[in-house]
């Protein structure tokens, strides 16, 4: 085979690789504008009739508000944790520094029925106690606990690239502590820290594992999916709400990339 | 947050903020514990706490009269596992499949993340690598759904297929192989791309150079450098698979460990069972990850 035809086969194979990965999500698109009730390929008729079924159904509406909720949620403490836990590994020398990569990140690096499970035994053991029952509450804590890992590699990564000599800079020009924060560390950091949040946003707008544990009866958008997808009736609702959730998810995560120049942290979910 | 040149009122806030901002520069202990309290108290506490309980509910176990759980060490759990057919059946399987899939996203991953290491041209790249990114962070259950479509009696593929006489594999263990495949390939893209980005073109000439033909210097030159990245690719693509118990019930009616662990947890209330099954994936993972450390494949994440 020569290098030529080498390369054709090349393109062919990683053409065909990228085309296998968006097939599926084109699929939804299109179901999504489906107005048959029926499944069945190819689809006959597009109409918008089911985002009206689908917007004027209750439990999506909640389920809808309940998802951005708990996303909003995580993502404001996981902001707050991970940020803080990344300036403390980057600033400071302590015993066990080494272990905080390792802690934060294990809560996604464990399979989710395991964190789940382990949640889910907490939160029984909290209520025992006086704790929040199932509900919002306890699925941002869910949420949180995998989320505070995005942001905690964002701005750590970032922070390790910010030259020390520029907060000495605003020192020695007389700043103080909090306003070589204000005006020189968190500009530095700040898209490091948006792209955190995004990428924490949409890992906990269509997380499912860890939500079942947490949530109790509540539903968030993608439990509806899950508890919907069987019944005949549901199916093109669901394929409107399917639809939502990549909208949501995909959205967040293409402007967080973007943010970081293609470079955010990758591999560790 | 504009205070910091403000009079009035808001001066004494930053007066005050200004006394806090240095006493806390001068005390970088405290600072340290401020910081690192919080995040400690929720992953060090609340996190590693629950989730030592639960390995510790794995030796306790549920009393078949009262339906209560007795906390007392045994290995009863672990017994049941090892000595009931269908639990050895559906470990064995999860761990077969989760191997299967590990195998084919390696084959897929090869040819794109060779193009965009080697071919593209920047812009190209960059593009691709969103384009990878995207699915990996995005829309898991959506994903998992559309094949749902895709593979159903009527939907597209028996459709395309039937084209040529054929039809698609249905609901079963097939599906749940190309599915999984299809969810964690943007896993071992990602990496195989650093790894392949990160070997010398010097290194490719010279093997051109003293003679090899194109497909010599991939096979000898180019996949055993890029080894240690397939195998850090493929901490993921298996972990997650052993984990996983939504794919199974979407698009089969295939039982995984997580929907025994599942099941066990939610409609039979017997935790102790499903703690311990549950620690065979993590048990898995320990091993694999020692011998993907062997191979150097943290080097390579």
């Amino acid at each position: 085979m020569g290098a030529h035809a080498g390369r054709i086969v090349l393109r062919l194979a990683a053409g065909g690789v990228l085309v296998f990965l968006y097939i599926p999500l084109a699929i939804i698109v299109l179901y999504a504008f489906n107005d048959a009730k029926s499944q069945s390929w190819p689809i006959e008729a597009f109409s918008l009739r089911w985002f009206g079924v689908a917007l004027g159904n209750a439990k999506v509406r909640d389920a809808f508000l309940l998802s951005f909720q708990a996303a909003l949620g995580a993502t404001t403490i996981a902001l707050l944790l991970g940020s803080a836990a990344a300036f403390a590994v980057h600033r400071f020398r302590f015993f066990g520094r080494d272990t905080i990569s390792f802690l934060v990140v294990l809560p996604l690096a464990l399979p989710g029925i395991v964190t789940g499970m382990a949640l889910n035994s907490a939160i029984n053991f909290g209520i025992e106690r006086g704790g929040p029952s199932f509900g919002l509450i306890t699925i941002i804590v869910g949420h949180a606990t995998f989320c505070i890992v995005v942001v905690y590699n964002n701005v750590i990564a970032r922070l390790r690239r910010i030259p020390r000599s520029m907060e000495e800079a605003s020192m020695d020009l007389g700043a103080d502590s909090w306003q070589t924060f204000r005006y020189v560390t968190l500009p530095a950091i700040a898209t490091a820290l948006v792209a955190g949040g995004l990428l924490a946003f949409a890992l906990s707008w269509d997380e499912i594992i860890v939500t079942t544990f947490t949530a109790g009866t509540d539903e968030t958008l993608p439990v509806w999916i899950f508890s919907n997808f069987r019944l005949p009736n549901f199916r093109p609702v669901v394929n409107v709400v399917a639809l939502f959730l990549i909208l949501l998810s995909a959205i967040p995560v293409y402007a967080a990339a973007r943010l970081t120049g293609g470079s955010g942290q990758v591999g560790t979910r | 947050m504009s205070a910091a040149t403000s009079a009035g009122p808001g001066g004494t806030l930053t007066g005050l903020r200004r006394g806090v901002a240095s006493a806390l520069h001068r005390r970088p202990r405290l600072q340290l514990g401020l910081l690192l309290t919080p995040p400690l108290a929720w992953l060090g506490v609340i996190y590693l706490g629950s989730l030592a309980v639960l390995f510790l509910s794995a030796f306790w176990r549920l009393d078949p009269d009262t339906t209560q759980i007795v906390q007392e060490p045994s290995l009863v759990n672990f017994e049941t596992l090892a000595n009931t057919e269908v639990y050895r059946v559906i470990a064995l399987r999860t761990i077969g499949i989760a191997a299967a899939v590990t195998i084919t996203d390696a084959a897929l991953a090869f040819p794109l993340a060779y193009y965009m290491a080697r071919v593209a041209s920047p812009r190209v790249r960059n593009l691709l690598f969103i384009a990878v990114l995207m699915p990996l962070w995005s829309s898991y259950l959506v994903r998992v759904y559309s094949w749902r479509i895709i593979l159903s009696e009527e939907g597209p593929l028996n459709w395309l297929l039937g084209l040529v006489g054929l039809s698609g594999p249905g609901f079963g263990e097939i599906s749940i192989w190309l599915v999984f495949s299809y969810i964690w390939l943007p896993y071992m893209i990602l990496p195989v791309y650093a790894g392949l980005e990160r070997i010398p073109a010097s290194l490719l000439e010279a093997s051109g150079d003293l003679g090899a033909h194109g497909l010599t210097t991939l096979r000898r030159v180019v996949v055993p450098l890029a080894f240690p990245a397939i195998v850090a690719g493929s901490i993921f693509t298996f972990s997650l698979t052993l984990g996983d118990y939504i794919t199974p019930q979407l698009v089969s009616s295939t039982q995984f460990i997580g929907n025994v662990v599942y099941s066990n947890v939610g409609v039979a209330g017997n935790l102790p069972f499903a703690a311990a099954f549950a620690t065979v994936p993590v048990m898995v993972m320990a091993v694999y990850l020692i011998g993907a450390r062997r191979l150097g494949a943290f080097e390579a994440l």
